[in-house]
């Protein structure tokens, strides 16, 4: 079952388009800021939502790198390992936030607070290295600066 | 010296307010063109221009609009390539959280040019900021009627929506961009049909990026002439630069089309950073070759007779301290992971190669290596795959092959990385026999 919050965001998004099925990416998107992630139950109430198949939305589920199709933890951790960043060294703070957090790429703490993933070029890079944390972009970031930027998300 | 593009930006960074805007100007080219000027009349000023699309590939703007059929079928689609995803390429943000008016006002000349009747901004998930903003500023314009039915008494309608996407680099790829658009994955179109013809959901559709279409008010306003002249060479127009690397002040410029690289390393970006020495550049992101002469003029044709592409113009510096083989491996690593996986070479090859660099860089390179790229860069090279992303890939490997061999070589013979103090742990090098599985970090893939 869509919330009526989720159908209203859903219908907002098949407003702009000719047919329902080209809003599917808008629709993942908006159960996934309410849920944290597409599980199968949830891609089946949006597949159905949309007149279209399951497996036809899962093709385009899994395509996409920020459709989660397994839990995360509350907040996403979005470390950029792109050209400009690794120059500047953001191995570091992989390297930081794995001894802090026990945690390598594509896993989440035991408590569920954090999940760290890989993504590409944050469009910063001039104030590399970067990483986002949810919807918060930080720059120039330091190992140092690491814990105090984590303890803000709880 | 005349920055059309970044002149009224706020010294705080915040955006440009609709009343700001207009204040200086703003929304007046559009008065302009819709009281009076056909949309034949804005092609020919455009065309007259010289402008190239700055996404990446230079293609002549003016030209492109004139492939939409005139009496083609209806609805048209307008659509802004704001997908910034080229690694150390960060121009378009700078404008879309800053004067998104200008973005705006561009679009509807471009879209009253092609006869739109819809547009979208197709806007990067990771730019948030940017589309907090850009969501206000499409408001502001249709509360001022700019944007919707009969905008400024003209008779002409345009709706306007933004799209923001889930990831993946291919989505810049003007088709796969359409396919995401319509709620497919983002995979690459055959052509022809070109999308000018058979685009957004089979209609036409023209496809611009959010610096090209940034440009549009100024040579409206100033005209083709004007905006000719403003380039130091025979490419129109300014561009925003960027450097960024270990260099002393790396940041983002709008300077005069043709500004050298030396100029931009030496004198905007302040040299490089105490310590370190200039070995070479990527010009204009990932996807283009190294130079490493700095007396190169940065237009299209200067940085193309010089071996490489101006691309998207942000220059990535690869300095002395830094290990060339793994600064290859970063950018192979990262189309390994874009690839769409549609085709084979590309879904197959790019995989290999990063695998090739990642066992150089963990000292079990073996003496066969350097010849295996090579292969794989021409076999990854243009027309052999379905798209322009692997033989962007290449181009930095080709290009660094033959610029930095001798460290390649060393690599190999040394049987270590002379830079790195701990091996890549990224990929089980060798080991690794399964290569398709490249996308294996992604929580999306894993379930």
């Amino acid at each position: 079952m869509l919330t009526r919050e989720e159908i209203l965001e859903i219908d907002r998004a098949i407003s702009a388009v000719p047919y329902r099925k080209a809003a599917c990416i808008e629709a993942l998107k908006v159960v996934q800021t309410h849920r944290g992630w597409i599980s199968d139950e949830s891609l089946r109430t949006v597949a159905g939502y949309l007149e279209m198949s399951v497996d036809d939305l899962d093709s385009v589920a899994t395509f996409y790198n920020l459709i989660f199709r397994k839990p995360v933890g509350r907040h996403v951790i979005l470390l950029c390992d792109s050209i400009s960043c690794w120059v500047m060294g953001y191995e570091q703070l992989r390297e930081r936030l794995r001894d802090h957090l026990g945690i390598d790429y594509g896993e989440t703490t035991a408590d569920g607070r954090y999940t760290l993933l890989p993504n590409p070029c944050l469009g910063t890079c001039d104030c590399a290295p970067a990483l986002m944390i949810d919807n918060d972009l930080y720059r120039k970031v330091t190992p140092e600066m690491l814990e105090s930027i984590l303890s803000k998300y709880l | 010296m005349e920055k059309p593009l970044t002149q009224h930006i706020r010294a705080d960074g915040k955006p440009l307010s609709l009343n700001e805007y207009e204040r200086v100007g703003g929304y007046s080219a559009l008065r302009k063109v819709l009281s009076g000027m056909t949309p034949g009349d804005v092609l020919n000023v455009v065309k007259d221009s010289n402008l190239r699309g700055r996404g990446g590939a230079g293609f002549p703007t003016g030209l492109k609009w004139s492939f939409v059929p005139q009496d083609g079928p209806r609805p048209r689609y307008l659509i802004c390539n704001a997908d910034e995803m080229e690694p150390g390429t960060f121009k378009d943000r700078l404008l879309l959280e800053c004067t998104p008016h200008q973005l705006i006002e561009g679009m509807i000349i471009a879209a009253f040019a092609i006869g739109a009747d819809v547009s979208y901004v197709f806007l990067r998930w990771a730019y948030r900021e940017a589309a907090r903003i850009i969501n206000v500023a499409i408001h502001e314009a249709q509360e001022a009627g700019y944007l919707g039915r009969n905008i400024l008494g003209s008779g002409y309608d345009l709706a306007m929506h933004l799209h923001t996407g889930a990831g993946r680099y291919i989505c810049g790829e003007e088709t796969a961009l359409l396919n995401s658009l319509e709620g497919k994955r983002a995979i690459p179109r055959a052509k022809p049909p070109f999308p000018q013809v058979s685009g957004l959901f089979g209609k036409p559709t023209i496809v611009n990026n959010v610096e090209t279409l940034c440009c549009i008010p100024p040579i409206i306003t100033h005209g083709a002439e004007w905006f000719r002249k403003l380039s130091l060479t025979s490419d129109a127009g300014t561009k925003i630069y960027g450097v960024s690397g270990k260099v002393k002040k790396p940041g983002a410029w709008e300077l005069p089309m043709g500004v050298s690289l030396r100029e931009l390393i030496e004198e905007y970006a302040g040299g490089m950073l105490d310590g370190h020495k200039f070995r070479g550049a990527l010009p204009g992101g990932a996807s283009t070759d190294f130079l490493v002469e700095l007396d190169v003029k940065m237009d299209y044709s200067s940085v193309a007779a010089a071996g490489s592409r101006l691309g998207t113009g942000t220059v990535v510096v690869l300095d002395d301290r830094t290990c060339p083989v793994g600064f290859v491996r970063n950018l192979e690593q990262f189309f390994a992971q874009e690839s769409c996986g549609f085709c084979t070479p590309c879904r197959e090859g790019i995989p290999w190669i990063r695998n090739i660099l990642t066992a150089m860089e963990n000292g079990e390179g073996m003496p066969g290596d350097i010849d295996l790229l090579e292969r794989h860069a021409r076999g990854l090279g243009p027309g052999h795959t379905f798209c322009a992303f692997a033989p962007g890939a290449m181009e930095p490997l080709q290009s660094a092959l033959r610029f930095f061999r001798d460290d390649f070589i060393r690599h190999i013979e040394e049987h270590t990385c002379p830079w790195r103090e701990h091996p890549v742990n990224d990929h089980n090098s060798r080991g690794f026999v399964v290569p398709h599985l490249q996308t294996n970090y992604h929580a999306a893939d894993t379930h």
